[in-house]
């Protein structure tokens, strides 16, 4: 069989974090804007494009707290 | 017929044939038990799941629809970019749960998992028809995909002519489906994700450079496609229609059999839980890929009279392939519309055997003869991988497109209704499974009528509270229904039920 999985991690309050994601992106007008502009993207593209590296950097984080 | 296009095309074809193939020996197990041909063995590491991961969630159709969509419907197509930021949270929190109590009692679907934890086996077979009857479409939706670049490089014809590449490339995949099992499309998953990546960076470097920057781009497109129409008084609008999308579809996303097949197929908890922080990667990829939609309106395709066939063929489908042929040459235009194909095999792939796994399984196995060896299982199995395959060539083959698509939409709302079963369960131990299989078949009910009451054109249905309408995404208002029916009717059936402690 498969080799035995690594013990479950220490749940950090961290976690809490990884709602931050839902909350911006489900709050549509706070970024149904063009501007500010950022290199000729309308702000509405570059905050959802930015929130894609947040939430990266959010999951990376709470791994590293964890493991 | 453009020759360089089709030839390096061909040729990239090859050599993932070749692959599939190959890859039956690699990390060589024995394919004759399920979990060897089904799962990989469940040996897969964290690069070779975020490879099978990318290659399920970004398939062919979300690289030629989600551009089409915002080509043709501007900001509102950009709902996926949120969709796949939301996923990500949700496989590190939750999906590491389902892995271990899968690993731990040997669980190949989720259907299995429905099984073990209810001892229903009504509810198991609910699940697994689900994932079944929502994954056909899907596929059948990857070959549209194919369908539109082998079009895009003048292989045309009428009848069976015409549809002769797409078989070819469909017997190919068969082929090597059932003698690798998962690890063909986990290997050839590589090879299409280096296409797809540098075709991505071409484009997003070379079509800026040619219009003077991403300004000029976006400025050429109408005003009112680049932001989402500000809601009138008393309704939520295009606002929550945008944000109710992008939330269901994150919610269904991994429900669907093959993307529980690639977490399931991966070696540890941590294997996902990394993948949460990487997989991310492919999101950005995809929201530059949602932008090629406006370099195709800031560079008019569409008023090109060499493509007007294509769009008369492929509606906004075809945005994407005439955005390429017009700014690259031949050969490249081969690279990318390669990329494109086998963009479609490689979840194809993992789709039919996540289907063939449930069948033999939960119908096979669970139904029908429970004292199947494991090498019948697993060879049951590879036939239905086939079968499932064949029904999805049927339905392109003789459902017009427009068909297919209504198809997927119902597929997504029927998708989520597993949620309360797969997931909740792990959360509120209180749940009943013929209080689930009620509220399954609720949801399942009341998301049909809401899409029959659009004919089944959109996704979205007008729910009005106290005077304020929400227009919203069917599959989480029907979902809404199903999880009040299941919890309420769990509460109802406790005082009678016999007290056995659920099997944990």
């Amino acid at each position: 069989m498969a080799p035995p999985p690594t013990p479950e991690p220490r749940r950090s309050p961290l976690r809490l974090l990884l709602i931050l994601p839902f909350i911006a992106m489900l709050w549509v007008s706070t970024y149904n804007s063009t501007t500010p502009e950022l290199f000729g993207f309308p702000f509405f593209y570059w905050y959802q494009l930015l929130w894609v590296i947040i939430a990266a950097a959010i999951a990376a984080i709470v791994y590293k707290v964890e493991h | 017929m453009n020759w360089p296009a089709l030839t390096v095309f061909v040729a990239l074809f090859i050599l993932v044939t070749v692959l599939g193939f190959v890859a039956a020996r690699w990390r060589s197990g024995d394919l004759t038990l399920l979990h060897e041909w089904g799962l990989g063995g469940r040996r897969f590491g964290t690069v070779v799941t975020w490879f099978l991961l990318g290659g399920d969630l970004y398939t062919a159709y979300t690289f030629v629809a989600v551009p089409a969509l915002v080509y043709g419907a501007g900001a509102l197509g950009f709902f996926a970019v949120p969709y796949t930021i939301m996923i990500y949270p949700l496989l590190y929190l939750i999906f590491p749960k389902v892995w271990e109590l899968a690993h731990r009692k040997g669980y190949v679907t989720s259907s299995d998992i429905v099984e073990g934890q209810y001892g229903n086996k009504w509810l198991a077979l609910a699940v697994g028809v689900t994932g079944i009857v929502a994954t056909m479409p899907y596929i059948a939706l990857q070959l549209v995909g194919m369908q539109v670049v082998i079009g895009a490089m003048g292989v045309t014809g009428d009848g069976i002519v015409g549809d002769l590449p797409l078989i070819i490339a469909f017997l190919i995949l068969a082929a090597f489906t059932y003698t690798s099992g998962l690890r063909a499309p986990a290997m050839i998953a590589v090879v299409k994700d280096i296409l797809i990546y540098v075709v991505v960076i071409a484009v997003t470097i070379w079509v800026p450079y040619k219009m003077g920057g991403f300004g000029p781009i976006f400025a050429a497109v109408p005003p009112a496609k680049l932001t989402l129409a500000a809601p009138a008084a008393a309704t939520y609008g295009t606002y929550s229609v945008y944000a109710t999308l992008a939330l269901g579809s994150a919610f269904a996303l991994f429900l669907y059999p093959h993307s529980l097949t690639a977490i399931l197929s991966s070696q540890s908890p941590g294997a996902i839980r990394r993948n949460a922080a990487l997989l991310p990667a492919y999101s950005l990829v995809l929201g530059l890929l949602a932008l090629l939609g406006f370099m195709a309106v800031a560079l008019k395709v569409n008023a090109d009279p060499a493509f007007a066939d294509g769009f008369k063929h492929y509606g906004n489908n075809f945005s994407v392939p005439a955005l390429i042929l017009s700014v690259f040459p031949g050969w490249f235009a081969g690279v990318a519309f390669a990329a494109i194909a086998i963009g479609a095999l490689v979840p194809s792939a993992i789709m039919s055997i996540a289907c063939a796994n449930i069948v033999s399984r939960t119908f096979y196995k669970g139904l029908l003869a429970p004292h199947a060896t494991d090498a019948q299982e697993s060879s049951v199995a590879k036939l239905a991988s086939l079968v499932v395959k064949l029904g999805a060539l049927v339905f392109i083959i003789f459902v017009p497109v427009p068909y297919a698509l209504q198809f997927q939409l119902l597929g997504g709302l029927w998708m989520i209704q597993i949620l309360p079963s797969v997931i909740l369960g792990l959360y509120l131990p209180f749940l009943n499974g013929w209080a689930l299989l009620i509220g399954w078949l609720v949801g399942t009910g009341l998301g049909t009528w809401m899409a029959s009451t659009t004919a089944f054109k959109a996704a979205v249905f007008t729910l009005s509270l106290g005077g304020i309408s929400f227009p919203g995404y069917i599959a989480l208002w029907s979902l809404l229904a199903n999880i009040i029916v299941a919890v309420v009717l769990s509460l109802a059936f406790a005082p009678f039920e016999r007290v056995k402690p659920r099997k944990a």
